[in-house]
């Protein structure tokens, strides 16, 4: 069974555990860089971007997450994950761990009142993803590797690069668990791959 | 078709903030030193509680220029608060664009038979509590977070641990409680018994609960969070010590690790003198702020 750590520094982190739970792996929460040895894939939760970037330096966690990613263990980023997997942020000097090719605007459908939940056509699934959008980021542009899993009203918010998969919103709000399968499944393949 | 307002956009907000500390601000200034700590919100207000206890009078919803030089100055989310009852200052604040409304009892209520009907808004709301009565019903208008009352401005943690302890114990004994048992309960806590109900079923309150009302130290933060508390509201306690940079800062990591005591033992090493506290006993009746709100 693959393990699948959840970053816990600040943020929705429960809500992943059980969702990663019910996906059927096994959830850990990652406050130390040293459990990073010790899981399959990593979940950046949803949360306040600029709060977890602080600790991440704080506990010197920008490098070994850069490393977990270089080594094509996946990562799953949501809303403030996706903040964090990015090259490149709208009005910011630099990116943070930088692992997927684009470049996203923060609270980019604008503060809490504008804040919404809609139904979300998702590539590759059926039916539509109730989509949950809390100050939320979107993707402007992305790179000829990446590809764009699902749009709302032209903005990107949903992507995925080789083992990197990011959402603008939190599917761990929901009770929908696609999103996280999805993922577990990308952990456990990747797993394999990497064993051998 | 897209949704705003929802219960899941509101309560989710709060879900957002859990294991960070919120700080009182009271200019743009603060605020910058707050989000560098790396606060997952900031407090805008006039003044802080232990200024609002010291100076007296009528305490009211901040000046919206203060409000406004806040929100101008971080990217992190902005709560601000608004008097018990106060249907336009609450109205004000979500015309202005703030985060999340605090329904707040440090501040002089405007209305002392009836809270705001919370529901009706799209901006969230965080209330206080001392017990799951008091917690049951704000839920019931429609708050999408909580938070211990404490006793604020006081730097003194004991009634937040009081009201945290109650209030999770009666979520405990609910939740073990046989069915019929559960009317009964509404009636002695004067709870709404739909959301009695649905805390049993789930065995967890509906919405986050953070601690507030006398965080004075890193300690402090991380005793609340041992407690059972969702995050940490800071109000005097930062902005109030001898070195607010270091105290922020010193508060947030003790808030993410707080069962790390060699890690708590080091960031509260050489940080300066927190907040002067207040004794409960040497407040008059009249002065507490947690009696208010019905």
């Amino acid at each position: 069974m693959a393990t699948i750590g959840v970053l816990g520094l600040q943020g929705a982190v429960r809500e992943h555990v059980k969702s990663i739970e019910r996906s059927g792996a096994n959830a850990v929460i990652v406050k130390k860089v040293e459990q990073l040895a010790d899981i399959d894939g990593l979940i950046l939760p949803g949360g306040e971007s600029t709060t977890m970037r602080r600790l991440i330096n704080q506990y010197g966690f920008l490098e070994p997450l850069k490393q977990f990613g270089q080594q094509n263990k996946p990562i799953f980023g949501t809303c403030a994950g996706l903040i964090l997997l990015a090259k490149e942020i709208v009005g910011e000097a630099s990116p943070h761990i930088a692992l997927m090719d684009m470049k996203v605007k923060r609270n980019a459908f604008g503060r809490q009142r504008e804040s919404f939940e809609a139904p979300l056509s998702l590539k590759g699934m059926n039916e539509p993803f109730d989509a949950v959008f809390i100050r939320a980021p979107y993707i402007i542009e992305v790179g000829d590797d990446v590809e764009v899993l699902a749009t709302h009203n032209d903005a990107i918010v949903a992507a995925k690069q080789g083992p990197f998969l990011c959402t603008a919103f939190h599917p761990e709000l929901t009770d929908d668990d696609r999103l996280t399968a999805y993922f577990v499944k990308m952990v456990e393949e990747q797993k394999k791959e990497l064993a051998c | 078709m897209t949704n705003q307002g929802t219960d899941r956009v509101k309560r989710g907000m709060a879900e957002m903030q859990k294991g960070g500390v919120i700080m009182d601000v009271v200019n743009a200034e603060q605020a910058k030193i707050a989000e560098e700590a790396g606060a997952v919100a900031v407090m805008a207000l006039e003044r802080v509680p232990s200024d609002i206890r010291a100076a007296g009078g009528v305490a009211r919803m901040a000046d919206p220029t203060i409000v406004e030089e806040v929100m101008n100055a971080v990217s992190i989310p902005v709560m601000a608060k608004a008097r018990i009852g106060h249907v336009v200052e609450a109205r004000v604040l979500e015309s202005m664009g703030v985060d999340y409304i605090d329904e707040s009892e440090v501040l002089t209520p405007a209305d002392e038979v009836y809270h705001l009907d919370k529901k009706e808004y799209t901006v969230p709301f965080v209330c206080g509590c001392r017990h799951l009565g008091e917690a049951a019903r704000r839920i019931g208008e429609g708050t999408s977070m909580l938070r211990t009352k404490g006793e604020p401005g006081t730097g003194n943690i004991v009634e937040a641990v009081r009201h945290i302890r109650e209030v999770n114990g009666q979520v405990r004994q609910l939740v073990h409680m046989s069915k019929d048992e559960v009317m009964t309960f509404a009636k002695e806590l004067g709870a709404p018994y739909e959301v009695l109900l649905e805390i049993k079923e789930n065995g967890r309150l509906p919405v986050v609960n953070f601690a507030a009302g006398g965080v004075a130290t890193p300690a402090d933060a991380a005793l609340m969070m041992q407690l059972g508390a969702d995050g940490v509201f800071v109000g005097s306690g930062i902005f109030k010590s001898d070195d607010p940079e270091k105290f922020a800062r010193a508060i947030v990591e003790a808030t993410t690790h707080y069962d790390d005591y060699e890690l708590i033992a080091k960031v509260s090493k050489g940080i300066g003198t927190a907040m002067k506290g207040l004794e409960i006993s040497t407040i008059a009746k009249e002065d507490r702020m947690q009696d208010r709100g019905w």
